[in-house]
């Protein structure tokens, strides 16, 4: 019988200090054992538990993208018990992942639209791991425009800089990058509100499917942003969080109604959560 | 199917025999109460009871369990990695579990044996467990079993059913590891078509006894929101205090924590129950918890049970109709209450 709680053991292979505050960092792991990466087979939008011996285990969506090989990343905000000891690890430590645990975005929905990716603060994670998925050549092709809206606090808090700064120069994805205020006067790109911001810039919900990830008062304003562009609540994609242990739908803590956000979810649509119980 | 007669007496030496096969759990008196004790030379097996107290899912199910065990010594070759512990699933059986308590852990099976997930530790224990009921002649004022798919005489979820019929123990074969039990309980005698219409007469006897009855047919056609919105669960929650004995006691519970817990460098992961009942269940990192509020946790714990599970399993609600929580809320928050609040014509 597998066990579903047993984590793979992973090193960690590098560590990179996101933002300016030093509270986000990409950890990249590789497996001890390679046959585990097989295993450890993922689609963008799912995430998994890392495990630290002596701590406990945190579910964190994955960061990287299936179309890399040899490594899996994720990024992390230091928050309590398991992140803050995670963030004072490093290179070379030993520790475990298990999974990839929980359902992924609706990638065959998606094959013939336009994709609106709309980020905000650290939750850009999985939208990192979905942007390099479908910027990958043998991916490109299945999907129309792709439109991104990302925004941080200020320019220091925003996550992959030097990734965003090549997107920004590609002409097969439309980068929309934007901080709530700064004081740099070299600032490139926008300022203002992730709502405000995609307001200006989806202008059109023809043939589109949009993808939120955010802190739940970016999510309520988008949200109506959206609706009023066209999107229908089908064709809004959201990702949650609740409190996990399991991460398997067995525990019972992460229940919205008779669904769980670990197993039935993170993903849902706008739709499915207007039918559940809004406890979240 | 094997059926068997065993004097009272004859039954108590057979249990004894019975301890080179399986580790043998029996209802014991522990004080006011029952509990079930592994049974050896200390213990006297005491069949007259209504019910134990704790219900017995943690023999399946311990309250606490290592799942794992891991050195942070940095000279072990294996510093950090997490390993599977050494596991005793040697035959156990439950001797004397009431019929409630046996279809408990068949309402908790899909939870830990689903096609996406299989818990190995809950699956094998459950698997390595006969279970031996003893039908209730006497059901408590509490029992609404037969509400909710059960009965003082059902088999569901029993390898084997005793029927006390005074001087004698009836005992039926359900299933294979039931006659494989009745096989190794060494004595008795072939039980006559007397002895079987005294167990059927018992039987049918004791279902009558049991007057209350709780409505549950209209909970699956409720819509989910709706149920969620009702105008009860203020006062339904009102007088509770948040103590999670309900959730304790209750054989259909099944909630659990996971933490690492160290003695020097050697640590163990451990689950342990948990509860919906408190704060801490559902309190995210960031301080936002989604059920900070009393009533929410209450709502959850009677919407789990009732509706969510109902809509999810296919298998009825998730409650034997044992009683245990109507009998020990210190507030006298009664589930059969709440059911028919639920149940309501829409
Ligand atoms: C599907 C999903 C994806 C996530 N992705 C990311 C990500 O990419 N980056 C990131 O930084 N954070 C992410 N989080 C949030 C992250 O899981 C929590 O911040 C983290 O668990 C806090 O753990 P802790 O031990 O440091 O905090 P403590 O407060 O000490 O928490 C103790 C334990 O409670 C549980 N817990 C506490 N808060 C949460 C929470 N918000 N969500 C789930 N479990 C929690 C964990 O089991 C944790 O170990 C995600 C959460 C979910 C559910
Ligand atoms: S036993 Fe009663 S008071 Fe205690 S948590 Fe359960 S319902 Fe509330
Ligand atoms: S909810 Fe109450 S009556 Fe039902 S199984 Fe649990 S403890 Fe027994
Ligand atoms: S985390 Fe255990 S049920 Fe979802």
């Amino acid at each position: 019988m597998k066990n579903p709680y047993l984590p793979y053991p992973v090193r960690i292979d590098k560590i990179i200090t996101e933002t300016e505050d030093r509270n986000l960092r990409t950890f990249r792991f590789v497996f001890l054992n390679s046959k585990d990466e097989e295993k450890f087979s993922y689609t963008p939008g799912q995430f998994a538990e890392l495990s630290i011996a002596g701590k406990g285990e945190s579910p964190i969506g994955i960061a990287s993208s299936p179309t890399e090989k040899g490594h899996v990343t994720f990024t992390v905000n230091k928050v309590g018990l398991v992140t803050t000891r995670l963030h004072n690890m490093k290179e070379g430590d030993v520790m475990g992942i298990r999974g990839p645990l929980g359902n992924w975005y609706p990638w065959e929905e998606m094959e013939g639209k336009n994709v609106v990716i709309i980020g905000g603060g650290f939750a850009f994670t999985t939208l990192r791991s979905s942007i390099i998925y479908m910027l990958h050549p043998e991916n490109r092709p299945r999907f129309k425009d792709i439109s991104v809206v990302y925004g941080a606090r200020n320019p220091g808090m925003l996550l992959y800089k030097d990734e965003l700064a090549e997107w920004e120069q590609r002409d097969d994805i439309h980068m929309h990058i934007t901080v709530d205020g700064t004081d740099d006067p070299d600032w490139k790109y926008n300022i203002g509100f992730v709502p405000t911001i995609t307001e200006q810039k989806i202008t059109s919900a023809d043939n589109a499917i949009a993808i939120v990830c955010g802190p739940p008062i970016m999510i309520k304003f988008t949200q109506p942003v959206l609706e009023k562009v066209g999107f229908p609540p089908e064709r809004i994609i959201l990702s949650l969080e609740m409190r996990m242990k399991c991460g398997i739908g067995m525990c019972g803590r992460c229940n919205i109604g008779d669904k769980f956000v670990c197993k039935d979810g993170p993903v849902f649509s706008l739709a499915q959560l207007k039918n559940m119980p809004p406890e979240y | 199917m094997t059926k068997k007669i065993y004097t009272k007496k004859e039954w108590m030496e057979v249990l004894k025999g019975l301890a080179d096969t399986y580790k043998i759990f029996v209802p014991v008196r522990d004080g006011d109460f029952h509990t079930f004790k592994a049974l050896d030379e200390t213990k006297i097996p005491d069949f007259d009871f209504k019910n134990t107290q704790l219900s017995p899912k943690s023999l399946v199910y311990p309250q606490s369990e290592r799942m794992f065990e891991y050195t942070l010594d940095e000279n072990a070759p294996d510093a950090n990695i997490i390993k599977e512990s050494k596991k005793d699933y040697s035959p156990q059986a439950i001797v004397g579990i009431r019929p409630c308590d046996a279809h408990a852990f068949q309402i908790v099976k899909p939870n830990f044996d689903n096609p996406e997930y299989q818990d190995p530790w809950w699956i094998q224990r459950y698997e390595s467990t006969t279970f031996v009921g003893l039908g209730c002649n006497d059901p408590g004022s509490t029992c609404f079993c037969t509400s909710v798919g059960g009965g003082p005489f059902s088999e569901k979820g029993l390898d084997v059913l005793l029927y006390d019929l005074g001087d004698t123990f009836l005992a039926k074969a359900l299933t294979d590891k039931g006659e494989t039990f009745l096989e190794k309980a060494q004595g008795g005698k072939e039980a006559d078509e007397k002895a079987i219409n005294a167990g059927e007469g018992l039987a049918a006897g004791a279902a009558d006894k049991i007057e209350v009855r709780v409505h549950t047919d209209k909970l699956k056609d409720k819509v989910q929101t709706e149920l969620f919105d009702a105008p009860f669960w203020d006062d339904v929650a009102f007088a509770c205090i948040n103590c999670g004995i309900c959730t304790y006691l209750c054989p259909t519970c099944w909630c659990f924590d996971i933490q690492d817990e160290m003695v020097g460098k050697q640590g163990d992961r451990i689950r342990n129950w948990d509860s919906c009942m408190f704060p801490l269940f559902t309190l995210h990192g960031s301080g936002h918890n989604p059920r900070s509020k009393k009533v929410q946790r209450v709502r959850q714990r009677f919407m789990h049970k009732l509706k969510y599970y109902v809509d999810k399993h296919n298998n009825g609600v998730q409650c034997s109709g044992c009683g245990r929580c109507v009998r020990n809320c210190p507030a006298n928050i009664d589930i059969r209450q709440i059911c028919e609040l639920m149940n309501v014509e829409c």
